[in-house]
Formats: C-alpha cells, sequence, structure tokens
C-alpha cells in the first residue's frame, strides 16, 4: 500500500485533519449565506477564534475550554458585524473586509505574549480499540473530536436545510426578506442567528489550528483559509455536501503536495504550493458551470440590506 | 346581517411627514364581501396592514368575531382566524408551492400531508395546482392560486384581498369570483381592496372609501354607478382623455420574428413576436404580468439586442443597435420600474435628464455636459408636464410616483420621437396624473408618433389604443382594432384562463 514514501492511509486521514479548519468554517458562511447575508469577515473571524481559543487553552490547560472560548471569541466578533449591517445598515461587502482586516490586527495584538508557546494536546477518541484496525482504523477511529463534529455539522445543515421548519424560515429569509417580513418571520432574529453560527464555527476551525494543525500560535496563521472557505460556499452553489467535497479536496491536494514535496519531486515549489487553491476552484467551478442551476440554489435576497417600510 | 366579524373604531397611524390612517372606523358584517376604495396612497395598505399584524396603530381599537382584538404579529392574526392575499406577491420563487404554502401556516402538517391537501383544496376549489413545483417557474395567475390556496388551507373567517386581480386575465377574474363567492356562502367574510371599480359592483355588498388616509364615505356599490364611485375615490370630477381626428401615415415601427432570450432564470423567451405600428398610431399590448412585457420593451429600447431584421425603424433595421443609437434615431422608451430603471434614485432630475436626453437635445458639447441646456430641458419638462417638484435640481426618490412617472414620460415625449414605447405609463399613479399622462400620449400620436402602450391595465388600453394586441407567454397575438372589441375576445387573446376551472361542488 505505499507508492513510493507516500503512505494513502495515512495522507487520508492527515487530509481529514487538514481540511477541517475550512469545512468548519465554510459550513458557518453556508449557513450565514442561506439566510441572505454576506459575511467576507471569515477570514478575520477564524484567526481571532485561533487566537482566543489558543489563550484560553494555554492558560487553562483545557483544550475543551479552549475551543469553547474560540466559538464564543468568534461569535462576539461577528455579532459586531451583525450589528453594523442589519441595524445600522453598512454595506455587507466593507464591513465582511473590515472585519478580515480588524480580526486579523486585534488577533495580532492579542497573541503578542503567546509566540513560541506549546498549547496542551488534546486527546484523541479511541474507540475500543478500532483505532488498532488497519486501513479504517486510523482514518475512521482515531481522529480529533472536532473532526467528528464538522462531518456531523454537514449532515445536520444538510438535513435541516432540507427538511425542518426552522431550516425552510431560513431558506425563506434568504430568498425573499420583504415577503418573509409580510408573513410576519423575524429577519433580523434569523440573520442574527445564522451570523452568530457561522462567527462560532469560523472560530472553532481557527482554534481547530492553532490547537491541533500546527500546533502554535503565529501571526496570520490563517494564511487564506477563510477566503477559501468563502470560495467553496459559492462554488458549491450553497449545498452542504458539495461544501465537504470542496473542503477535503482543498485538504487533500494541500497535503498531497505536502507529501509530494518531501518526496523531492522535480516539479517546482511554487507551482506545487498554489496547487490545492488552483485545483479546488477549477473542480468546484466545473461543478457549478450550469449556471442557471447554481442561480436557482444561491439566496436571492443575499448581500441586500433589509429595511422593514411599512 | 348579523353581529359584524371586524369591528374597527378610530384605527390612526402616523409615520413622520404623514398621517396614512386618521381616526379611521367601518366594519365588515359575517358572510360579507367589504370593499376597500381609495387611490394610491389613500391608505388602503397600512389599514390591512395593521388588520394583519404588521402594523401597530397608534391609536384605535380592533373588535373580531365579538373580541378585542389586537394582534402584535401576522402569525396571531392568522391563529384568530384572518388570512391575506397580498398585492404584491408574498412567495419565495426559489422554493416550491408547498413550501410557500408552509410558510403560511401556523401548524403546517408534514410536507407529504400537505402535499395531499394542497392538491384536494386546490381541486374542490377549480384551483389546480402541483405542489411540488418551483414558485419562479409559475405564471402570475399560478402564483395567486398559491397565495389563495395558503390562504384557505387555514379556513380563515376573515379574507383579505389586496389587489387579487391586477394580475389576472378576465376569465381567471371570473373564476376567482366564483371562487369568493362559493367562500363567501360557506360563511366567510372577505375585505376587498381594489380599484377596479366594476369588479367592485359585480362582487361587493358594501364598501368604504378612503381618501387621503380618512372614510370619507360608505355605500352599496351595486347601487352607484363606476362613475359614481370613481369621484367619490377622487373627490373631484374626472375628465376623460380625448383625441383629435387624424389619419395615420406610414408605418414608423416594424417588428416581426422577434426572439429574444431573457438575462435572468425566471424571464420569459420571447417567441416569433410581430407587428406594425404607423405614424400616429396607437398599438396598446394587454397581457397578465410576466407575459414578456418587460422582455419586449427591453428588445424595442435597445436594453436587449436581437437580429438586425427583427427590428425595423423606418425601414431601416435596427436590432442591433444600443439604446443610445436608438434614441438618437428616434425611438424613445420609458420603462414599468421608476426608480431604478427609468429613472437613478439618487440623482437629480437634470442630470436624469441628460441621461435619456443627451443624444438629441444636444445636451453635450466635446464630451462635456452643458448644464445650462440640461437645466432648461429638466424645466421645460417639469413645466409641460406639470410635475410638483420645489426645483429639477431634486433628487428622483423624493418625488411621489405620479409625479416621477409624469417626468419620466414626458422626458422622453418632449423629445419628440419618432416611435414612443411606454411600459405602465400609469401604474401606481392617482387618477388625475393618470388622466393627464394619457392624454399626451394621445397629443403625441396626434402629432404624428407611433406609439406602442404595454400595459395591464385593460380600461386604459380601450380608452387611447387605435389597435390591440396580446402577449401571453413570450407570444404575441396579432393586433385588432382596438373599437368593438368586447371584454370577451380580450380574455381570449391573453390566453384565457390559463387552466383554471370553475369551483367544483
Amino acid at each position: 500500500m505505499e507508492f513510493g514514501s507516500i503512505n494513502p492511509v495515512l495522507l487520508v486521514a492527515s487530509l481529514m485533519v487538514a481540511s477541517t479548519p475550512i469545512l468548519l468554517a465554510a459550513i458557518g458562511e453556508l449557513i450565514a449565506e442561506k439566510s441572505g447575508v454576506l459575511n467576507l469577515g471569515v477570514e478575520g473571524m477564524m484567526i481571532v477564534g485561533a487566537v482566543t481559543g489558543f489563550i484560553v487553552a494555554v492558560q487553562t490547560g483545557s483544550p475543551f475550554l479552549g475551543f469553547v472560548a474560540a466559538a464564543a471569541g468568534a461569535a462576539v466578533l461577528a455579532f459586531l458585524f451583525a450589528v453594523l449591517v442589519l441595524f445600522f445598515l453598512s454595506n455587507q461587502v466593507a464591513t465582511g473586509l473590515g472585519l478580515t482586516l480588524f480580526g486579523l490586527g486585534i488577533s495580532a495584538l492579542m497573541g503578542q505574549g503567546y509566540v513560541g508557546i506549546r498549547p496542551p494536546a488534546s486527546p484523541r477518541w479511541d474507540f475500543f480499540g478500532l483505532s488498532e484496525l488497519p486501513v479504517v482504523g486510523p482514518i475512521l477511529f482515531n481522529q480529533h473530536p472536532l473532526v467528528y463534529l464538522s462531518l456531523i455539522l454537514v449532515a445536520a445543515t444538510w438535513y435541516v436545510l432540507r427538511s425542518t421548519r426552522m431550516g425552510l424560515v431560513l431558506r425563506a429569509v434568504g430568498e425573499s426578506h420583504d415577503a418573509a417580513h409580510a408573513l410576519g418571520y423575524s429577519v433580523h432574529g434569523t440573520r442574527i442567528a445564522a451570523i452568530l453560527f457561522g462567527g462560532a464555527c469560523a472560530g472553532l476551525g481557527g482554534a481547530f489550528l492553532s490547537l491541533v494543525i500546527v500546533p502554535q500560535w503565529t501571526d496570520g496563521m490563517t494564511a487564506g483559509r477563510g477566503w477559501i472557505a468563502l470560495a467553496i460556499v459559492v462554488f458549491a452553489s450553497w449545498r452542504p455536501w458539495r461544501v465537504l467535497l470542496g473542503a477535503y479536496l482543498f485538504g487533500g491536494v494541500t497535503v498531497l503536495q505536502l507529501n509530494l514535496q518531501a518526496a523531492g519531486i522535480a516539479i517546482p515549489v511554487e507551482l506545487l504550493s498554489m496547487s490545492p487553491y488552483l485545483i479546488t476552484i477549477l473542480v468546484l467551478v466545473i461543478i457549478s458551470s450550469d449556471r442557471n442551476r447554481a442561480a436557482l440554489n444561491a439566496p436571492a435576497s443575499l448581500g441586500r440590506a433589509f429595511h422593514a417600510s411599512h | 346581517m348579523t353581529a359584524p366579524i371586524l369591528t374597527i373604531n378610530g384605527l390612526t397611524k402616523a409615520y413622520p411627514g404623514v398621517v396614512a390612517n386618521d381616526d379611521v372606523s367601518f366594519s365588515v358584517g359575517r358572510g360579507e364581501v367589504h370593499a376597500l376604495l381609495g387611490e394610491n396612497g389613500a391608505g388602503k395598505s397600512t389599514l390591512v396592514k395593521m388588520i394583519y399584524g404588521l402594523v401597530k396603530p397608534d391609536s384605535g381599537s380592533m373588535t373580531f368575531a365579538d373580541a378585542p382584538f389586537a394582534p402584535s404579529s401576522p402569525q396571531e392574526a392568522r391563529s384568530t382566524g384572518i388570512a391575506m392575499v397580498f398585492q404584491h406577491f408574498s412567495l419565495f420563487e426559489a422554493l416550491n408551492v408547498a413550501e410557500n404554502v408552509a410558510l403560511g401556516m401556523e401548524n403546517p402538517p408534514p410536507m407529504r400531508e400537505l402535499a395531499t391537501r394542497i392538491r384536494e383544496v386546490s381541486d374542490t376549489y377549480g384551483l389546480p395546482l402541483d405542489p411540488n413545483r418551483m414558485v419562479g417557474d409559475l405564471s402570475a395567475g399560478e402564483r395567486q392560486r398559491v397565495e389563495i390556496i395558503r390562504c384557505l388551507l387555514q379556513d380563515p373567517k376573515l379574507l383579505i384581498m389586496d389587489e387579487p386581480t391586477s394580475v389576472l386575465t378576465p376569465q381567471e377574474v371570473d373564476i376567482l369570483f366564483q371562487t369568493l363567492r362559493k367562500l363567501q356562502s360557506e360563511g366567510t367574510s372577505i375585505l376587498y381592496i381594489s380599484h377596479k371599480l366594476e369588479e367592485i359592483r359585480s362582487l361587493c355588498e358594501g364598501a368604504t372609501i378612503l381618501r387621503l388616509g380618512k372614510v370619507v364615505g360608505s355605500c352599496d356599490p351595486r347601487e352607484k354607478s363606476a362613475r359614481e364611485l370613481a369621484e367619490m375615490m377622487v373627490g373631484t370630477e374626472l375628465k376623460t382623455p380625448t383625441s383629435a381626428a387624424h389619419e395615420p401615415g406610414p408605418v414608423a415601427l416594424e417588428v416581426s420574428g422577434l426572439t429574444v432570450r431573457p438575462a435572468s432564470p425566471f424571464g420569459t423567451v420571447l417567441k416569433d413576436v410581430s407587428f406594425s405600428v404607423r405614424e400616429g398610431e396607437i398599438l396598446g399590448i394587454g397581457g397578465v404580468a410576466g407575459n414578456g412585457q418587460d422582455e419586449l420593451l427591453g428588445a424595442l429600447s435597445g436594453e436587449m439586442l436581437s437580429e438586425d431584421d427583427a427590428v425595423k425603424l423606418e425601414g431601416k433595421p435596427i436590432g442591433r443597435l444600443g439604446p443610445n443609437l436608438r434614441r438618437g434615431i428616434g425611438l424613445q422608451a420609458a420603462p414599468e420600474e421608476r426608480l431604478g430603471h427609468a429613472a437613478a434614485p439618487d440623482m437629480s432630475l437634470i442630470e436624469n435628464a441628460v441621461l435619456s436626453a443627451r443624444v438629441r437635445q444636444n445636451l453635450d458639447r466635446n464630451g462635456f455636459i452643458d448644464w445650462r441646456k440640461a437645466r432648461d430641458f429638466a424645466e421645460q419638462v417639469i413645466e409641460a408636464f406639470d410635475v410638483r417638484t420645489p426645483g429639477p435640481g431634486n433628487a428622483a426618490r423624493a418625488l411621489s410616483g405620479g409625479n416621477l412617472q409624469k417626468f419620466v414620460i414626458g422626458r422622453e415625449i418632449l423629445q419628440s420621437p419618432k416611435v414612443f414605447v411606454v411600459n405602465q405609463p400609469t401604474w401606481g399613479v392617482d387618477a388625475s396624473a393618470a388622466a393627464s399622462i394619457r392624454q399626451a400620449i394621445l397629443d403625441l400620436a396626434v402629432a404624428g408618433s407611433a406609439v406602442v402602450v404595454i400595459s395591464q391595465d385593460l380600461d386604459e388600453l380601450m380608452e387611447i389604443s387605435d389597435l390591440f394586441a396580446a402577449l401571453n407567454e413570450g407570444r404575441l397575438s396579432d393586433p385588432r382594432p382596438a373599437r368593438g372589441l368586447t371584454i370577451d375576445e380580450i380574455g381570449l387573446m391573453m390566453g384565457g384562463a390559463h387552466g383554471m376551472e370553475v369551483a367544483h361542488v
């Protein structure tokens, strides 16, 4: 089962880990966008989650509390965005970009004393020795709890959007906020909840990066993953399972190209480094190339300010 | 008649700068079809929004079914037994019929059960509907069925209908009325809002008339003539537009085999549209909204390009010319949407005048705008068309609908076009402004221009057109002389009942 120096089982196991931050951020953004809010601040919320989680985990010694704090911290930032966009009717694109810049700045400030420290390691779940099984063991039964959580979130998002009243109201608000308001649904309430959920997910993704993947704090460590998450949501036509596909594709190519670099393949490092971005976007563009069908699934009120006028 | 189902007592609602409802009182009896009459801006919409719980009144009270009633949300109004069919549809295009219905219900059953019930109810009332279809793919008439069925599934005691027939063909209106009469016979009260007076005369038993937020009268519409009702609404006598006798000249605009695909997924494809209009002639194009009106205007104005030969102005093919080139050779257009299409909302009237009239009125020199000339032209429009505004420097957004419409139409007409195309010239405009706009269109034709009027208001088309044609699903019927057409014939040209049936039982 070995191709040169690359072990496919380890490759799959590690691509799931590498993809999880993007998957979490993208599924959160999917919910926010389905409610009609375009939050370009994913990158900022991710890195604030990364630093908050890191600080709390180091201070308390508990990775669990770190993740909770990461979700809360990023949600606070998202709440700021919600207030500006929903109540002060500021432009969503500009506010989102501002949120990213603000997040990058404040995270660098908060993390000043924490560069070069190792965070407490979080335990892996071992399913009664199932992780010893060949092939499926390392892939399915020896992952970090957050990897399972991210997969559960994808399934839950799909189910909630498709079959529950809550999901229907969310889609309705994103499709036409005026009609939803006329029928008596709270446009602002729904959108605040969706934005906060999006923030919490992005924060978890960021903390997974700083506490598990790297694990260390460095300035700007999210390195554009928030933007990739945004792109994945659009090119996945706002479908949860395609978001999963996009995120794993990105994570997969990332891990593969690192392995190829390590194996000393004669391809310029620069090309290998850009390959995850290129390949992910290329594949998703091809999937969503039927423009009419993609437009059908796009929330029609996306990015439009809602002001209840009577 | 027994005790009223809904009594309204002194409802008042003020917004900054305007009192939308001022001490409004009336009542709707059980099983009564009650009309609420008034011009645009008379306060009808605010009033029903208060009944439906969307807007809180400043003062006053309501009773519903003998109990005090002050809904704080539409959910509360619905659970008390009030259902509403909205004027601008409250539907979600990218959701299917069943999902749309579920969103308007308090405790919807599971989707599969709901789909069965939608089929049952739609069958009983003769409004066939497939619960799995996407609403964006439905015609305007079908969309309205979705709204009505959403209401019927809740067994309402009071059904509010806000301008329900503005998007229906005459045949569809007939069927809607039979459904309403059946509901009435089952004991449902209906509050019916419309400005179509003949409909109200045939359907309603009582009417309350609003003007500028106040109740100015009530009557039994069956005992009044449409003209009397109109004058109660407006408060003055109405002038009927007249046209001087004139002979049409040679063909000015010729459209043959025009086929255009729309830009948006829910637009209508124009299929093989052909007609010609002579100088001095007015062609009225009727049809239910969403059957290709916007696309036809776009294809004529130059916003959407077509085969070169499909559109000809005085024999010259212009199908591949853009809007400014078409304006230059004398084809002017005024689209339906005033804010955002016909005019840029945040720009002044002068700037808006330049946007359309630059070419024909030479409002620029060497790429620089001649502001003095532009201001003169804007002032000319304001003066000639009696646009009520403090001055040409005001933003388009600040004008009322009727005044902006007069400005937009005046701007095109004063450029003395050879061909003038207008979509919905009097939509949302009060009766006296509408009369002056129609008069201006008639005068333009007398002066020798060819005019195409696209409208959903059949009375308007019958009043001003020489020829009548109807758009139905992107196809245009053969134009026929408007004089002598009956409502039945017009309805059939518009596509008849679109598969609706008379209520069973």
